[in-house]
C-alpha cells in the first residue's frame, strides 16, 4: 500500500508544495490539507511545513496553532499517529504544546540560509525509523528564529529520555559551535514526543530530495517517515 | 464597561536576548557607557468590555496567558489603565 502523507497549508506556508513534491518523489501519495479543514483528508501521517504562517505576527506559530485543523493533529497524535513539523512546522509544534521548549531568535540576530549537517540522536522516530544513532545527514536551513530553548528540568529530561532527535554537527558527526547555526541549546536541530511519534525539526528535509537540486540528505528522513506512515495503513 | 489594558511581555530572565544585545553593544559608540542590561519586550494594548473591572482584569490575563505570551519563554504583567468612557 501506498501511505498517504498530509501536508498542512497554512496561510503564510511556504514549503507546503515541496513537501507535497518530496512525497511524490518518495513514493508516498501526497494528501493537501487546508488550514480551515476539520479533518486530516485519511492521511497515514502529516507534515506541517515551513513558512511563515500568519506572517509569524505576535511570535512563530503563536496564531496557527488556534487553526482548525489543528484539532484533528492533535487528534492523530494523541492516537500514535506521525506528526512532523519541519521549520515554521516545529515552531506550531511546540507553541501548540505537542513539543516541549521553544524556538528563540537567532543568536546572530540575522536569518540564516546555509547546509547544515544533522546527526541522529534517537533512531526509531517518525523521521528516523530508517535511521540509525550516529547517522550524519546534510541538509539546509532557513530560518530567523531557530534557537531552541527549553528550561532547565525540560532539557534535563529530553536529553534524558530521548527526546533529543537532531544535533547540528560537522560533516563528519563532531558537534560544536562553528556547526550550530543559531545558538540552539545543545546543539539540537530536532526533538521529538515522549513516544517517538511527533517530531520537529529546524532543517528542511523536502529541499533535499531531488538529486538533480543537489544533496539528498532529506531522504532518509522521508523514508522514516513513509514506513511510519505505512505503520499504520 | 469598556477598560483598556497594556500588557507587557519580556523574555524570561536568564534567557539570551540578541536583540538587547545588539542596542546595548550600539550604546557606547554613541556616547553612553553607563547603559547594561538592556532587554528588549513587546508592548500590547487592547480595550475589554465587561459588566464588571474584575471581570475585565480576568479576561485580559487569559488573553495574556493563552495568546499574547508564551509561557515556556516569556512572562507578562497586565496593566490596568482609566476606564474609556
Amino acid at each position: 500500500m501506498t501511505p498517504r502523507i498530509g501536508v498542512v497549508t497554512f496561510p503564510g506556508s511556504l514549503d507546503d508544495r515541496d513537501a507535497l513534491r518530496a512525497v511524490e518523489l518518495m513514493g508516498g501519495r501526497p494528501v493537501p490539507i487546508w488550514h480551515g479543514d476539520t479533518d486530516l483528508g485519511g492521511a497515514d501521517a502529516v507534515i506541517l511545513p515551513g513558512g511563515f504562517a500568519y506572517g509569524d505576527y505576535l511570535r512563530t506559530g503563536a496564531i496557527a496553532r488556534f487553526a482548525p485543523v489543528m484539532d484533528a493533529v492533535r487528534d492523530h497524535a494523541r492516537r500514535g499517529g506521525a506528526v512532523v513539523g519541519i521549520c515554521n512546522g516545529f515552531q506550531i509544534l511546540c507553541e501548540a504544546g505537542l513539543l516541549p521548549g521553544a524556538l528563540a531568535r537567532n543568536r546572530g540576530l540575522t536569518f540564516v540560509c546555509r547546509w547544515v549537517h544533522v546527526r541522529c540522536e534517537r533512531p526509531g522516530t517518525a523521521l528516523t525509523a530508517a535511521a540509525g544513532a550516529g547517522d550524519v545527514t546534510p541538509v539546509p536551513v532557513k530560518h530567523g528564529e531557530g534557537r531552541y530553548v527549553a528550561d532547565r528540568d525540560t532539557l534535563a529530561r529530553i536529553e534524558g529520555d530521548g527526546g533529543v532527535v537532531f544535533r547540528y554537527c560537522s560533516p563528519d558527526g563532531r558537534t560544536g559551535e562553528t556547526w550550530n547555526p543559531n545558538g540552539s541549546t545543545n546543539d539540537i536541530a530536532g526533538v521529538c514526543n515522549e513516544a517517538g511519534n511527533v517530531v520537529g525539526v529546524m532543517p528542511h528535509p523536502e529541499h533535499a530530495v531531488d538529486p538533480d537540486l543537489g544533496p539528498t540528505g532529506g531522504r532518509p528522513l522521508f523514508e522514516s517517515l513513509l514506513a511510519s506512515a505505512l505503520a499504520r495503513v | 464597561m469598556k477598560q483598556r489594558f497594556e500588557v507587557l511581555v519580556s523574555l524570561k530572565e536568564g534567557l539570551a536576548d540578541p536583540q538587547g544585545k545588539a542596542i546595548e553593544d550600539a550604546l557606547p559608540s554613541m556616547g553612553w557607557t553607563s547603559v547594561s542590561e538592556v532587554r528588549v519586550g513587546k508592548h500590547i494594548e487592547l480595550t475589554v468590555d465587561a459588566d464588571t473591572e474584575d471581570g475585565a482584569l480576568r479576561v485580559a490575563n487569559q488573553v495574556a496567558e493563552r495568546l499574547l505570551a508564551n509561557p515556556v519563554i516569556e512572562d507578562f504583567r497586565v496593566i490596568s489603565q482609566a476606564e474609556i468612557t
